[in-house]
């Protein structure tokens, strides 16, 4: 039963491993690449390729070079030809963090009820796209059509990761803009605290596509220079693409099976900013809300987190917002907090930004070191916080991770060393 | 007493703009006519069930937030208004952790097809104003910005199944004391588009639209939350008969016997209502909330001669999930207490 009246005692909530962890970005392919590429810095912007954007104000973003072919995967040859591009990085990137945490492996068959929970902002929508032109094309084109219709929709992609994977609990896709992919290792982090499951597959997943590329354009969002979060002259995002999966499962039964643990969830916050559609209030109160949260759950202060991912999208709006956040939570601290967006490198990659951002926080904690954004100019006035410019090598325990949503979708999860 | 209960519910339909509304034709067995649904350059338009104009007008959809907003978001507003009915001052206090699920299928489907039609035209003209109301969560936050509820917000993708997995994470929130009260709703707007992809997977459905709202919140109440099924996934149509009989198996150990089933898939020899097919079309993202809604009315006109009604969901493509529905209180012969034939 998902649901039955809890008439019992809650039992006492247990600490959440994450013993696998998967990354699909523009900066590579695997959790191995990403722990080199994320403390150098280095950026992986291209010229857009997968779509036409000749007429578009605005023509890089970080593409990802997604591997060929598929994992080998308990998908037959027919599901995994008819899967998008989205799909296929999300799979990638689950099938590294489930093998990662020896769940294949695993023999009390708890795979059969392990849930899963993935964040999205736009599913499949390239197959979307194509069943619109094909609908609107002068003579209406039929094949196709009907795979375009399955395939596009999130659900089907958190179906075939489920099934590829054995995993057969619970699918909830979760699209609260680009704060998704946190919600969603946030909403699995409280299905395993709880003891409603005993392991959960989480994370977040989003591709290019022409509508959302547009979308932001037409909103003057993009940067027509280069992703500069928290710089006084800072003009606008950059988009990315990518898929990040964690495994995770309560820590006492990971430290019975001899599973590797990577680090820790340890605290979640989630606030609603009822501003605007698009436009974050800007004393970021929801922010606020939201990081404060996450760290009462966790325990913590300001004073024990040793770095905040930003959600730093680079948007004037935006960024200025979630300063006075930061400043506002780490009070007298915020002179000592490192601070950096990794969209400078990668890009804004929406639905799956959280989940990445969350998976860049773990290999931080595990290797000690700080992911920097490099060739900044001036801060913003409101930054009163160390930006991390350069490669760093820090010893820490803890870091929390912002990702925040149009539709007024704040969440902040807090991440711990494996100890 | 212990548990979730529903204390309040809404619906915006093709019967109207009221749950009250949809339940008489439910009873009634009344089919509402489907509507010519024009799509730009083509000669023959779609058809729909669509929600009629609401007369009068209600005036939360006034609010500035939906000035702009799509047909999915007034509905969401609307329904979910309707659900708190007088709660509504106390839910929106600033001590009220008011948390919001809602659950979409095809989500803003009118104004995605407008703005990438746009885009294909001429993106440097395609309008910044339509983009934000595409994204799947905008009817959401549109409902918190009306009632300033800052706690959780989900909106979850998925099938026809989704409303009622949506009131489990409602049910479970509350459990875990993470909010004081949970408005879950699931919606539909209908599109010509909409109308082309479903005729091409279930030939002969109608498309229809609306919203269905549950507001939930700790006892007593008046319909409990008795249970919800572990959702049973399929990838095809072979696969959802199947779905469909073990999720019958779960709820068979729940609910009492000669519990009256409303589903949207045929009931067999268990008798019930099927809805909203018959009466209202394929309603998608509202299906399993209409469901829900009529279920509720009917506990509360006494139409459940064991008190419980079992809201089965058979989704399209995705799940088949069921919630077992147990009067609160005693059920009061309200102005709609007429009951209906089994």
């Amino acid at each position: 039963m998902l649901y039955r009246p809890c008439l019992a005692e809650r039992r006492r909530p247990c600490r959440v491993a994450v013993t696998g962890l998967g990354l699909v970005t523009p900066l590579g392919i695997g959790a191995a690449a990403h722990a080199e590429a994320f403390p150098s810095g280095r950026a992986a912007f291209r010229p857009v390729t997968l779509f036409d954007v000749s007429r578009q104000r605005v023509k890089r973003a970080g593409e990802v070079d997604v591997p060929p072919g598929l994992p080998a995967t308990r998908l037959g040859g027919r599901e995994a030809a008819r899967m998008d591009r989205a799909g296929r990085m999300v799979l990638w990137a689950a099938h590294e963090a489930w093998s990662q945490a020896g769940w294949g492996r695993m023999t009390d068959g708890g795979l059969d009820v392990t849930p899963v929970v993935l964040g999205t902002t736009s599913g499949g929508m390239t197959l979307g796209e194509a069943y619109f032109r094909a609908a609107h094309a002068p003579v209406p084109e039929h094949p196709g059509q009907v795979t375009r219709l399955v395939h596009y929709q999130p659900q089907r992609q958190a179906q075939d990761v489920a099934a590829a994977l054995g995993l057969g609990g619970d699918i909830t896709v979760i699209a609260n803009a680009c704060a998704s992919g946190a919600n969603a290792i946030g909403h699995a982090f409280q299905k395993v605290r709880s003891g409603r499951a005993r392991r959960v597959l989480a994370g977040g997943y989003d591709a290019l596509c022409q509508l959302v590329f547009a979308g932001f354009d037409s909103l003057q969002a993009l940067s027509p220079t280069r992703c500069r979060p928290f710089d006084a002259s800072r003009d606008g995002l950059m988009l990315g693409e990518g898929a990040a999966v964690v495994c995770l499962e309560e820590w006492e039964a990971a430290r019975e099976r001899g599973a590797a643990v990577l680090g820790e969830v340890c605290g979640y916050g989630v606030a609603t900013d009822v501003h605007h559609l698009t436009q974050p209030e800007p004393g970021g109160l929801a922010a606020l809300a939201a990081m404060r949260a996450a760290c009462a759950q966790a325990g913590v202060t300001p004073w024990e987190v040793g770095y905040v991912n930003a959600h730093g999208t680079g948007t004037p709006a935006n960024d200025v917002a979630e300063a006075r956040a930061i400043m506002a939570w780490a009070g007298e601290q915020a002179s000592r907090m490192p601070v950096s967006s990794t969209k400078a490198a990668m890009g804004h990659l929406l639905g799956a930004a959280g989940a990445v951002e969350a998976a860049a926080c773990l290999l931080a904690l595990a290797g000690q070191w700080l992911p920097p954004q490099l060739g900044g100019g001036e801060p913003d006035p409101a930054c009163g916080f160390p930006l991390v410019r350069e490669p760093t090598r820090r010893a820490f325990e803890w870091a929390l991770t912002n990702s925040f949503g149009f539709g007024g979708a704040n969440a902040s999860l807090v991440l711990r060393r494996a100890s | 007493m212990s548990g979730v209960f529903l204390h309040g519910w809404g619906a915006v339909s093709p019967a109207g703009w009221a749950s009250g509304l949809m339940w008489e034709a439910l009873r009634d067995r009344r089919q509402i006519d489907p509507q010519p649904l024009p799509w730009p350059g083509r000669p023959d338009p779609m058809l729909a069930r669509r929600v009629p104009a609401p007369s009068p007008r209600p005036a939360i959809l006034a609010h500035p937030r939906l000035r702009r907003s799509s047909p999915l978001s007034q509905f969401v507003v609307a329904a979910a208004m309707e659900a708190l009915g007088g709660m509504a001052g106390e839910a929106t206090g600033p001590s009220f952790r008011l948390g919001i699920v809602c659950s979409i299928f095809t989500g803003c489907i009118g104004y995605s097809r407008r703005f990438y039609g746009e885009v294909l035209r001429e993106p440097s003209t395609a309008s910044p104003i339509v983009f934000p109301e595409t994204v799947f969560n905008a009817p959401a936050s549109h409902l918190g910005a009306v009632l300033g509820a800052r706690a959780a917000n989900y909106t979850l993708v998925g099938d026809e199944g989704g409303f009622i997995h949506g009131m489990a994470l409602a049910a479970q929130w509350l459990e875990d004391n993470l909010v004081d009260g949970c408005l879950v709703v699931g919606a539909e707007e209908a599109d010509p588009i909409t109308c082309d992809a479903m005729g091409r997977v279930a030939q002969g459905v109608v498309v229809a639209e609306g919203a269905g709202a549950v507001w939930m919140g700790r006892g007593p109440g008046r319909v409990e939350l008795a249970a919800v099924t572990s959702p049973e996934f399929f990838m095809d149509r072979r696969g959802r008969s199947v779905a469909i009989a073990r999720a019958r198996t779960q709820w068979e150990g729940v609910a009492r016997e000669g519990t009256p089933m409303m589903s949207n898939a045929p009931c067999g020899a268990r008798g019930g209502w099927v809805f909203p097919g018959p009466v209202l079309g394929e309603g998608l993202g509202a299906t399993g909330a209409w469901q829900v809604v009529a279920a509720a009315e009917a506990l509360a006109a006494g139409a459940s001669s064991t008190g419980e009604v079992v809201v089965e969901t058979a989704g399209s493509n995705e799940q088949v999930i069921a919630a077992v529905l147990r009067a609160g209180k005693p059920a009061a012969s309200g102005p709609r207490g007429e009951g209906v034939p089994l």
